[in-house]
């Protein structure tokens, strides 16, 4: 908004320059910059980690998160939170860790059955204007229910082939990272720069008008929604093939990070304002965050805190510069 | 809307139809009913008594929660589990196990939640984030003290805070009734105080509320540091009835304090809510718990059933829509 506008007025000696320094650039540079921060932190405490082994053992957790902060993501589009994609990732890696790999057939099956879950939640949200979160706090319980049902202690074995992507050793650049990027690009591209995306943002930004256009609010919903399905699925079933087994409380804590992640990199819980590249840099801070700390030997009692701490960090350097662009205008 | 019904000299038995918390008495009770046709009558009054003792502790988070709820949409309190599990820990340290100690130990346990609750509405305020992502980092950090200092602590309630927290008369909870004055208490505040009014107000309509000249920054803090010391409250007495502080004795409050209100028929936008459907739904929810272990089922499709009942009670009754924002 700043930027352009004001270069005209000002003939400014590097209008490059000034457009890097504006509110709006600065914002979506925030958690970029802060993941950066922290490699570098990481990096000067352990050097060591500074190679593809050390990276991919760091990143290695973090490409479940990442799916499952992209879900969150396509749920908070829609001024809605899930509360319950931490049971839900469970859920799947112990239909992973059971069925996909005992009866392929019915695993599969299984899988887009929660899929289709998903999408009737989203349209029982919408039809009976009903409060996300009571919604997903109550499937939280239904989808650790049926993990225990499933697994009721530890176990299961995730199936060779999911295994071998999830451990696939690329060359050069650790696997975990090339999803990420790749994770962030298809998405960012689907939902950000395409006509079809625009409309899905819109239901969350504006549905008045979205449905003056003529376009299904329900449909919409029940879209976003079965996106969120799809991408929890993924984030279970790479979560699988990591450990290889699975146990009913294995994902809980996602809920809380994916959330976090989504916020951090920059999404916004009013207008569906959101950013795909940002959520997953964010995952990723959060996932590096427990890093940096066992590296400065800090007991893993503060590791939650200090993810609190980072969320509070970024969010009060984006109030500044939102507050930085209120006095500009 | 309020002031209407309550000027109104209706009959009792239509005014009670017509008010939306009646409903969680109703659904309560045929859940009772349904498990003594299962056991005979065999222990109908024993179930009574422990539904009494553990709704208790859902209706004080209960409360807090939904004089939150009520202060709008967006507005929420994520920290309570946090919060329990630390005012829980530090109840007990203050205590150490000395009966004189007790006043003191509940007032630490208050204290507690009243600093939760004031970092939680500095962050919404100075961050300018939804109460959701505040209360949610805010209990991020909670959590994390609770775990480094509550981690391994044996300490045991003192008798007499044990007494009063387990203790009966006559078959009724001490605990209970003292917490069913608290929740009269409570809705003389939501509907005959300033404050309890102007939390409503800016619930329907905060811009309104505001030009009215109430204090919306104010009432919003107030309410957060309630819901806060109320959850404080509840980590001290959880403490004292457990026989001690433990890190995840907050774990199930969440759902539990935002499934009362709603069950209880207060509006999910905010702005229309009521105390005693938080009593209802607290004994519901403690005895659909209570009848599905009854039945003998095991605890896979006990978590998937209350998980399919809480979204089938509020489909029910929380899908209308208010109109009114």
């Amino acid at each position: 908004m700043t930027g352009a506008l004001d270069a005209p007025r000002a003939p400014a000696p590097a209008p490059m320059l000034r457009a890097l320094a504006s509110p709006r650039v600065m914002r979506a540079l925030l958690p970029a910059m802060s993941m950066t921060i922290l490699l570098v932190a990481i990096f000067v405490v352990q050097p060591r980690a500074m190679s593809y082994f050390g990276l991919n053992l760091m990143l290695n957790l973090a490409l479940p998160i990442a799916f499952a902060t992209i879900a969150q993501m396509f749920v908070i589009t829609v001024n809605d939170l899930d509360l319950s994609i931490g049971g839900f990732v469970s859920f799947v890696a112990c239909v992973g860790a059971t069925f996909l790999n005992d009866t392929p057939l019915l695993g599969v099956v299984v899988l887009a059955g929660c899929i289709a879950v998903y999408a009737a939640l989203g349209a029982l949200v919408h039809l009976r204007n009903l409060p996300s979160i009571v919604v997903t706090l109550g499937m939280s319980f239904v989808w650790l229910g049926l993990s225990i049902l499933l697994l009721p202690t530890p176990g299961g074995t995730a199936p060779a082939w999911l295994v071998a992507i999830v451990k696939f050793k690329m060359p050069f650049v650790p696997f975990a990272i090339l999803m990420s990027v790749v994770l962030a690009l298809v998405v960012h591209v689907a939902l950000m720069r395409s006509a079809a995306g625009v409309v899905l943002r819109g239901s969350g930004g504006n549905p008045l008008a979205i449905a003056k256009a003529g376009w299904s609010l329900l449909k919409l919903k029940v879209t976003m929604y079965a996106f969120a399905g799809f991408f929890g699925v993924l984030s279970g079933l790479s979560l699988v093939g990591m450990t290889t087994s699975a146990d009913a409380n294995i994902a809980l804590r996602y809920t809380l990070l994916s959330v976090a992640g989504v916020i951090l990199g920059g999404g916004e819980f009013v207008g569906g304002r959101v950013s795909p590249i940002g959520a997953v840099i964010g995952a990723l801070t959060l996932a590096l965050a427990g890093s940096l700390l066992s590296f400065l030997q800090i007991s893993p009692d503060w590791q939650i805190g200090a993810q609190g701490v980072i969320l509070v960090v970024v969010l009060a350097l984006r109030a500044l510069v939102n507050r930085a662009e209120a006095r500009a205008r | 809307m309020t002031a209407e019904t309550a000027r109104a000299p209706r009959r009792l038995l239509p005014r009670l139809a017509a008010s939306r918390w009646i409903w969680s008495f109703v659904g309560a009770a045929a859940v009772w009913i349904a498990t003594i046709a299962f056991t005979h009558g065999q222990g109908a009054t024993e179930i009574l008594t422990s539904a009494l003792t553990f709704s208790a502790f859902f209706v004080v988070v209960g409360i807090g929660q939904m004089f939150v709820i009520t202060a709008g949409p967006g507005n929420i309190d994520l920290s309570i589990p946090a919060n329990i599990a630390l005012s829980g820990a530090l109840a007990m340290m203050v205590m150490a196990g000395a009966d004189t100690m007790i006043p003191l130990g509940v007032a630490a346990a208050i204290g507690c939640g009243v600093l939760v609750g004031c970092l939680n509405y500095a962050l919404i305020r100075v961050l300018a984030i939804p109460p959701i992502i505040a209360t949610l980092s805010a209990s991020f950090f909670v959590q994390s003290v609770a775990i480094a200092y509550g981690r391994g602590l044996k300490i045991k309630p003192p008798p007499g805070f044990s007494a009063f927290t387990t203790g009966q008369v006559m078959g009724v909870p001490i605990l209970a009734a003292c917490i069913v004055v608290l929740a009269v208490v409570m809705a003389v505040v939501l509907h005959r105080t300033l404050y309890g009014r102007a939390v409503s107000a800016i619930g329907q309509n905060p811009r309104a509320a505001e030009l009215a000249g109430l204090s919306v920054g104010r009432t919003r803090f107030l309410t957060y540091v309630l819901s806060a010391a109320l959850a404080g409250l509840c980590g001290a007495l959880l403490a004292g009835f457990s026989g001690g502080a433990s890190l995840n004795m907050g774990e199930e409050y969440l759902l539990a304090s935002i499934a009362v209100v709603v069950i209880g028929g207060s509006s999910v936008a905010g702005g229309a809510s009521n105390v005693p459907g938080i009593w209802g739904a607290a004994l519901f929810l403690y005895l659909v718990v209570t009848m599905l272990n009854t039945f003998g089922v095991g605890a896979g499709i006990r978590l998937v059933l209350t998980g399919v009942i809480i979204i089938a009670v509020i489909t029910l009754a929380g899908g209308r829509p208010t109109g009114r924002r």
